[in-house]
């Protein structure tokens, strides 16, 4: 996949780190603001799809990437359901129980598990719109074969 | 509020009259793109700042793979449309509409007025939300903890396609 001119490649230096740390940003503080998982994963993803837009790939680069992005997603969604099992093993036996203390209301380390959720939720998410993006450009350059 | 909400919806209505029939496909993309963006200001009317969120970010990320998709194959469609004057088309649709527009109307007339919904379950978890996962998100509080398992069931669903689509668009096998 080729890249772009000059231009796009230096505004894209300067935006696409931003643009990831507004992802982590709104993964973790997803409790206390507007946002959560599923939004700031799909920011972080956005982020990837910049660069790679921006920059071009070749094929085994590529490739390797779609490797790690997979691994990633069935590990984070591994960990989110270890976590609601974890629910099971203390107190009152309940899936999905939030057994963590609580915290005062407001601040940035509260409210239990759903931070872990949260960040967990938002990795997977990132792994997966990352991969299916990859799953297409890697068709495309094999098409072309 | 309602008059505005009206103005985008219709507006959201022309734009995929648009998509459907416009010749060149890049311009058909750009107006599927105003129903995504016009149901962000309804969301945004309607206070949901949590699902606006959402909606804008997979819009944008929607329409860049679709228009680099466009711009990569062609920009025009390559089949032809059915004939619009075939007697058995044009009769069997207008039945279906008719029959559609029976059963909306009766579901109309049996649904609560708008904004002022009957939910049983709306009043407990917006008093007990914030005293029992201590979040002050009321959203993520419901999303993650009440309603656990729907969240559980949406991660898995995004994991499924991920792997249909790795499944569907490998050429050649992994060795």
């Amino acid at each position: 996949m080729k890249g772009m001119t000059t231009i796009v490649k230096k505004t894209t230096q300067l935006i696409a780190g931003m643009v990831f740390m507004y992802g982590i940003y709104v993964i973790i503080h997803g409790h206390l603001t507007p946002g959560g998982g599923f939004a700031g994963g799909v920011i972080l993803a956005g982020s990837f799809i910049l660069l790679i837009l921006a920059f071009g790939s070749d094929f085994v680069k590529l490739m390797k990437e779609e490797t790690g992005s997979t691994l990633y997603e069935n590990l984070a969604i591994l960990t989110v359901l270890l976590l609601a099992l974890s629910g099971l093993l203390l107190g009152t036996r309940i899936f999905f129980m939030n057994w963590m203390p609580k915290g005062t209301l407001g601040q940035l380390i509260s409210a239990g598990m759903l931070p872990l959720y949260n960040i967990f939720v938002g990795i997977e998410v990132a792994a997966s719109i990352l991969t299916i993006f990859l799953a297409l450009v890697i068709f495309k350059e094999e098409m072309k074969e | 509020m309602e008059i505005a909400i009206a103005i985008i919806t219709g507006l959201m209505i022309i734009g995929a009259l648009y998509a459907i029939h416009a010749k060149d496909l890049l311009s058909a993309v750009i107006a599927c793109g105003i129903v995504g963006y016009g149901l962000v200001i309804c969301f945004l009317l309607l206070k949901a700042p949590d699902l606006a969120i959402v909606q804008i970010v997979v819009e944008t990320i929607t329409l860049i793979i679709m228009v680099a998709v466009v711009l990569d194959s062609s920009r025009e469609e390559k089949f032809s449309k059915p004939d619009p004057q075939g007697y058995v088309s044009m009769t069997l649709s207008a039945l279906i509409l008719g029959v559609m527009l029976y059963f909306f109307i009766i579901s109309v007339s049996s649904l609560d007025e708008f904004g002022k919904s009957t939910l049983r379950m709306a009043g407990p978890y917006i008093e007990g939300a914030t005293e029992k996962t201590g979040s002050a998100n009321l959203v993520t509080g419901v999303v993650f903890d009440f309603r656990g398992y729907d969240t559980l069931g949406e991660a898995t669903v995004l994991v499924t396609a991920v792997l249909g689509v790795l499944t569907i668009l490998r050429i050649k096998g992994k060795k």
